[in-house]
């Protein structure tokens, strides 16, 4: 295995720093810590959180690029999440939506279940995956200048994005957005489409 | 052509009249003529997949971006989507699936029968509402209905196109 930087970027500060420059770019986060962090950083209509459909998280963002090809949509997920739909990599560096950036915030560990080492702890590499998938842009992102560098490329890049950021396997406190999905789907619908999408 | 084979046409003219603009698929040859006909319409996107969950999960992302599509499989792909169907569920996605299916009617691979025959009872545990087309000329009027009954009453709805309606696929003797 390469040597490789140190870890030091801390998962909320991350996720704050990137949500924070999200305008008005549609948001899905992979079931576990993502969905945490990005309700850490403020709920918002324009985000269906996942609380399960584990490795789902970058189709729904394909699916939703696609529909909605002038707004910028942005998956935050984890990298066992990323790792459970690795053909969706694949898909997506096929179909080539201009406007998807799909972030994974590696810790190398599936953080809800015990801290278990993920296969990015022994080596694998999601940007190479992503590379070897023809995504327009791929980075691992290790360090803060890193990350400040990416986060414009993220909302206006021409895509499909795809970063890896690697971040120190802390456990923040849980902080939950709204669990029923229903309820989260008819909003997300309604900020983006208008009462009548909930009709 | 008789009227027999016409059905995957009139499929695709149920999509356009149903506004479906999303179509993924996991090939299959009873969905040949179908991926071919969304292919070339250029009101259609088309997405490949490597495995069917993903169009589970890219259907739900195009219904949250106010977009109609469909899931185009064969039954051995049901069982790559079960865990995926339970956010169909929770959330109340809409969902349209067509399914041809093997295992049954004169099947010559036995390695299609134990999925074949789980394809209907894994769906209906799964919350899906199951609708088996066995005879060509009913397959477009149940996809319309499948179609109306998944988009305006938020239900996830599979339609199951019998081997019978394709034809058995044989492998030597």
């Amino acid at each position: 295995m390469p040597k490789r930087p140190p870890i030091v970027l801390e998962r909320r500060e991350v996720v704050a720093s990137i949500l924070d420059a999200r305008g008005d770019a549609l948001v899905v986060t992979g079931l576990g810590s993502p969905t945490w962090d990005a309700a850490a950083a403020g709920d918002h209509p324009n985000n269906f959180y996942l609380w399960g459909a584990m490795g789902g998280a970058a189709m729904i963002g394909l699916g939703l690029a696609n529909a909605q090809p002038t707004r910028r949509v942005i998956v935050l997920t984890g990298d066992g999440e990323m790792l459970m739909g690795l053909g969706s990599l694949a898909t997506i560096g096929v179909d080539r939506p201009r406007n998807l950036s799909v972030i994974v915030l590696d810790n190398q560990r599936y953080a809800e279940t015990g801290m278990q080492p993920t296969h990015t702890e022994h080596g694998v590499d999601l940007a190479g995956v992503a590379r070897a998938a023809s995504l327009e842009s791929v980075a691992t992102i290790y360090s803060r200048r890193e990350l400040e560098r990416w986060i414009p490329r993220f909302y206006a890049g021409p895509g499909p994005i795809f970063a890896a950021v690697k971040i120190v396997p802390n456990h923040p406190p849980m902080v939950l957005p709204p669990r029923d999905g229903t309820y989260v789907k008819n909003r997300f619908r309604e900020a983006l489409l208008g009462k009548r999408a909930v009709g | 052509m008789p009227a027999k084979a016409n059905w995957p046409a009139q499929i695709h003219r149920v999509f356009r009249e149903s506004d479906i603009r999303q179509v993924c698929y996991v090939p299959d040859a009873g969905h040949a003529t179908l991926i071919d006909l969304c292919t070339a319409d250029k009101r259609i996107h088309t997405v490949s997949l490597t495995t069917e969950e993903e169009g589970v999960a890219m259907l739900a992302g195009a219904w949250l971006g106010g977009e109609r599509g469909a899931l185009l499989m064969q039954s051995s792909g049901v069982g790559n989507c079960i865990n995926m169907l339970g956010m169909i569920q929770e959330c109340r996605f809409p969902l349209l699936l067509l399914v041809t299916m093997r295992g049954q009617w004169g099947e010559s691979n036995p390695w299609q029968v134990p999925m074949g025959n789980s394809t209907a009872k894994a769906l209906d545990n799964a919350g899906v509402i199951v609708q088996a087309a066995d005879e060509p000329e009913r397959v477009a009027e149940m996809t319309e209905c499948a179609a109306q009954l998944a988009f305006n009453s938020s239900r996830a709805v599979a339609v199951l196109i019998g081997q019978r309606v394709i034809g058995s696929k044989h492998f030597g003797k």
